[in-house]
């Protein structure tokens, strides 16, 4: 008797707990429409407030010409400015510290007009000195220090000189085609040369720019604080008071966060939780324009692989719409080319290799392998934007490929030592992408695909000397139309020689309250978050 | 006592050596070079050769390995190679937060664990002793992954009682003092801010003592179920007294010796062991700073996280034996 009182007395309590789940959502669906009908009577957005970003990882650096790190640059593309900017959603190249510019006829020398008036965080000058400086300092250091100085201008740069106090001119030893590109890239940000000399280790951690916020605080792993710089030159901007950059490395944690309003914005959406945001009431889905391309290597270098027909084979056995419809819910566009075709030399002319699993058998019988053969298919062990879900695919490539009497054997590593053999020529077939720096094709094209790119970015040890000779002409041609037909040829080429199955161009995924307004995200992943309001 | 406790601490520094020397070799056998990690995908190869050696990574194991037991033995925890900074000032913000999360995880561990455990032995084969079993039993198996975000959207999303993340609100943030937020809160005498610290606490806390708590549970129970048979339990119920004092004084006293035990190792596992409530609550502690570590291969964080934990492990388990010798008088050190 007693015991079946006390089980009486748990069925109560689990009801009562019930109800009271009941009551409370219930109370929250009525409080809602009222609420949302208080905005919309305002429908004047007021300026100021706070503004919660959260992300997956924490910045490395404050400083953006030590580091090569996206998380750092979303946070010092605030802080900085560069001298030429990108457009609010794509590449191309807008006035920024400098107001004009003029390249000579050979392409060697560049003459920049700078802005007058504009102030540094601390109070100094920004003029053509201050340019001077910076590049002066990223000159001396060394490839070490500044990893995407010596990357994108190298020893090309002969000199930077102040004109007078708003003029800088820029001497090269050989063209740089990209040269504006370059100079619009998040580590190229100009620093207070009073700052650099007074903190010098410790700049990364007491950043100066001229931006249109001003740096409050850090705590590692937890948050970095920026506020609004009163004295910005932008008249009216930047419309908040304070943004606040929290780490919470969790995808579905993170879309909690948003979801109970600790969080206003969030990037690293998971493509599944698409529909979830869109039917809630509160919230907003936002998409960043696509940068990118999520890709099977196919290392040419390793056993049948080494036969191109055996890699056409392969390209002919996978679906790629499939794999879209069933991890990028359909937020991607199927890849034919190795870059995105908003960048400029993109080849619309080249056909993909269509699903044809018949002619793969076909290629494969061809080159001697009527009965298939046995390699591995590395899958990403992190989650990125162009490569959500690299197990999965990885799943479902190995159907695919089986299904043309491939046996692929699928395995991963942790991150760091998976590029790490991956980058030593280890993987037969491997998931790998790349998220653009600057929009231009040697951006993708010589970084990942050409003979002197083996042991760093390209992973699938492709060379062709037709295409190196074409990549490196294009590098060094200042007449973009001749480039982009250099371009346009290597893709041909580079589509016969199938070094890849070029996958997805994926659009990554943030969510926001639906209160945040005016935030544009950046194909390159660094957001300029000046002209962002909060709707209160 | 007093040349146990000596020759147990002297007996630490064999371990912590070895210890020292395993991490040592285990992480430089991880393949992956920090210098091409630090500098990312495009760095150069001669770039990597270069951070390579500014970092002292071309030198053979021995120096390195001397190197930096040098350094410790003068209190210098080596420098992080990712951030450059002194790991000594690095790394005590983030063992603190991680503190304050298994203290809390491990009072409520104790205080519902041993509760629990106590009241299914006296009310053996009772509802409540099947209940809190099955409990028990379902605890020690929930992934805390999946327990976390369903704690995530039971009692931020739908109750909307608790915040899902962090350890404090961003929007008002608090001024650390010693890094332990409640104490900074209570000696600030911001009792908002307290409470807003206690709310954060209250998910990540639950989450991390789950697993500890069922464990605790059931070794209570079964000691004091075994300890509840014995002669004098019966001769002191025979003796008329009241059955609450017989259980929490009497038998709990003697069968507390197991369950300190596995109090104090589960402790130690809580501090490294912390790692994925500190991921779903974005929780900035200790465990989370290795991790990251080893994804960026910063050895000198790597083995000075791990030893710092390794030296609070062994001291709480060397503070639960001599424990042992307070509660029970008949266990004496000599």
């Amino acid at each position: 008797m007693k015991q079946l009182k006390g089980i009486w007395a748990l069925v109560l309590m689990l009801l009562i707990s019930l109800a009271l789940v009941g009551c409370n959502s219930s109370a929250g669906t009525d409080d809602e429409p009222a609420e949302d009908g208080d905005a919309a009577e305002e429908t004047e957005a007021t300026s100021g407030g706070q503004l919660v970003f959260a992300r997956g990882g924490d910045s490395t650096s404050l400083d953006p010409a030590i580091t090569t790190e996206g998380e750092a640059f979303r946070v010092t593309d605030n802080l900085y400015e560069t001298l030429v900017n990108f457009g609010p959603q794509d590449t191309e190249i807008e006035p920024g510290l400098a107001t004009d510019w003029t390249p000579s006829e050979d392409g060697l020398t560049h003459t920049l007009n700078l802005r007058e008036g504009v102030k540094f965080h601390d109070g100094t000058d920004f003029n053509a000195e201050a340019v001077v400086f910076n590049f002066e300092r990223w000159k001396a250091g060394d490839a070490e220090q500044f990893a995407y100085y010596t990357s994108q201008f190298g020893d090309k740069i002969d000199s930077v000189t102040a004109v007078d106090e708003y003029t800088v001119e820029f001497k090269l030893n050989a063209p740089i085609a990209p040269f504006y590109k370059n100079l619009a890239m998040s580590p190229f940000g100009i620093a207070s040369p009073a700052a650099l000399e007074e903190f010098g280790d410790d700049f990364f951690k007491n950043p100066v720019g001229t931006g249109p916020f001003k740096f409050k605080e850090w705590k590692e792993n937890d948050r970095i604080t920026i506020v609004k710089n009163e004295d910005y030159w932008q008249e009216g901007l930047p419309k908040l008071d304070e943004v606040i950059f929290t780490v919470i490395p969790e995808n579905s944690a993170r879309l909690n966060a948003l979801a109970t309003g600790e969080a206003d914005l969030i990037d690293g959406v998971n493509f599944s939780d698409k529909a979830t945001i869109e039917s809630n009431p509160d919230l907003q889905v936002i998409e960043r324009p696509s940068l990118n391309v999520g890709y099977l290597g196919l290392t040419s270098t390793r056993g049948p692989l080494k036969d191109k027909l055996v890699r056409q084979a392969l390209n002919y056995a996978v679906n790629k719409e499939q794999i879209i419809d069933a991890f990028y819910a359909g937020a991607a566009d199927p890849a034919v080319n190795p870059m995105p075709p908003v960048i400029a030399g993109y080849n619309p002319d080249v056909a993909d290799y269509p699903y044809d699993p018949e002619k793969a058998k076909e290629l494969l019988a061809e080159a001697g392998y009527p009965d298939g053969f046995e390699m591995e298919l590395w899958a990403m062990p992190v989650a990125r934007p162009y490569m959500p879900e690299g197990q999965k695919v990885a799943e479902a490539l190995q159907k695919m490929f089986e299904a043309v009497g491939v046996k692929a054997k699928i395995v991963t590593y942790e991150w760091g030592t998976y590029l790490d053999k991956a980058a030593k020529g280890e993987a037969d077939t491997f998931l790998l992408g790349w998220t653009g720096d600057n929009g231009d094709a040697d951006n993708f094209l010589y970084v990942l695909l050409d003979q002197d790119s083996i042991g760093s970015n390209n992973y699938s040890y492709y060379q062709n000397a037709e295409v190196h000779e074409l990549l490196l002409k294009a590098q060094a041609s200042s007449d973009q139309a001749e480039r982009e037909e250099l371009y346009k040829q290597a893709q041909v080429i580079i589509k016969d020689d199938a070094p890849w199955i070029p996958l997805v161009h994926s659009t990554p995924l943030l969510a926001a309250s639906k209160n945040v307004i005016n935030f544009l995200p950046h194909p390159t992943g660094s957001d300029l978050l000046s002209s962002v309001e909060i709707k209160q | 006592m007093f040349s146990y406790t000596i020759k147990r601490l002297l007996s630490l520094i064999p371990v912590l050596l070895g210890l020292t020397l395993i991490v040592f070799f285990m992480i430089r056998a991880i393949p992956g070079n920090p210098a091409q990690i630090i500098l990312g995908q495009l760095a150069t190869k001669e770039a990597v050769a270069e951070l390579t050696k500014q970092l002292g990574l071309d030198q053979p194991w021995y120096t390195q390995f001397f190197q930096y037991l040098g350094g410790l033995f003068t209190g210098d925890l080596g420098e992080s190679l990712r951030t450059k900074s002194p790991i000594n000032e690095e790394i005590w913000p983030f063992l603190a937060a991680t503190a304050e999360l298994a203290f809390c995880a491990m009072i409520i561990a104790i205080v519902i664990g041993v509760n629990a455990g106590i009241i299914s032995a006296w009310f053996q084969n009772s509802w409540f002793d099947y209940v809190a079993m099955i409990l028990a039993l379902i605890g020690v198996s929930m992934p805390i992954f999946w327990l976390g975000l369903m704690e995530q959207w039971v009692f931020a999303i739908n109750l909307e009682w608790l915040p899902t993340s962090g350890r404090e609100n961003v929007r008002a943030p608090i001024e650390s003092i010693t890094n332990f937020y409640i104490l900074d809160t209570l000696i600030q005498g911001r009792m908002d801010q307290f409470w807003e610290v206690v709310k954060h606490l209250v998910m990540p806390s639950f989450a991390l003592a789950t697993i500890p708590m069922a464990i605790i549970a059931r070794i209570t129970r079964s000691t004091m179920l075994e300890v509840m048979k014995s002669d004098f339990i019966r001769t002191a119920r025979a003796k008329g007294l009241r059955m609450f004092w017989v259980v929490y004084k009497h038998s709990l006293k003697n069968a507390i010796i197991p369950v300190l035990t596995i109090i104090g190792l589960q402790t130690g596992l809580l501090l490294g062991g912390a790692i994925l409530t500190e991921t779903i609550f974005s929780w900035p502690g200790i465990g989370r700073y290795i991790y990251d570590a080893i994804n960026y291969r910063d050895y000198p964080v790597i083995q000075s996280g791990i030893l710092i934990i390794a030296v609070i492990f062994v001291t709480i388990n060397l503070i639960v034996d001599l424990l042992y010798a307070a509660i029970d008088p008949r266990i004496k050190y000599n």
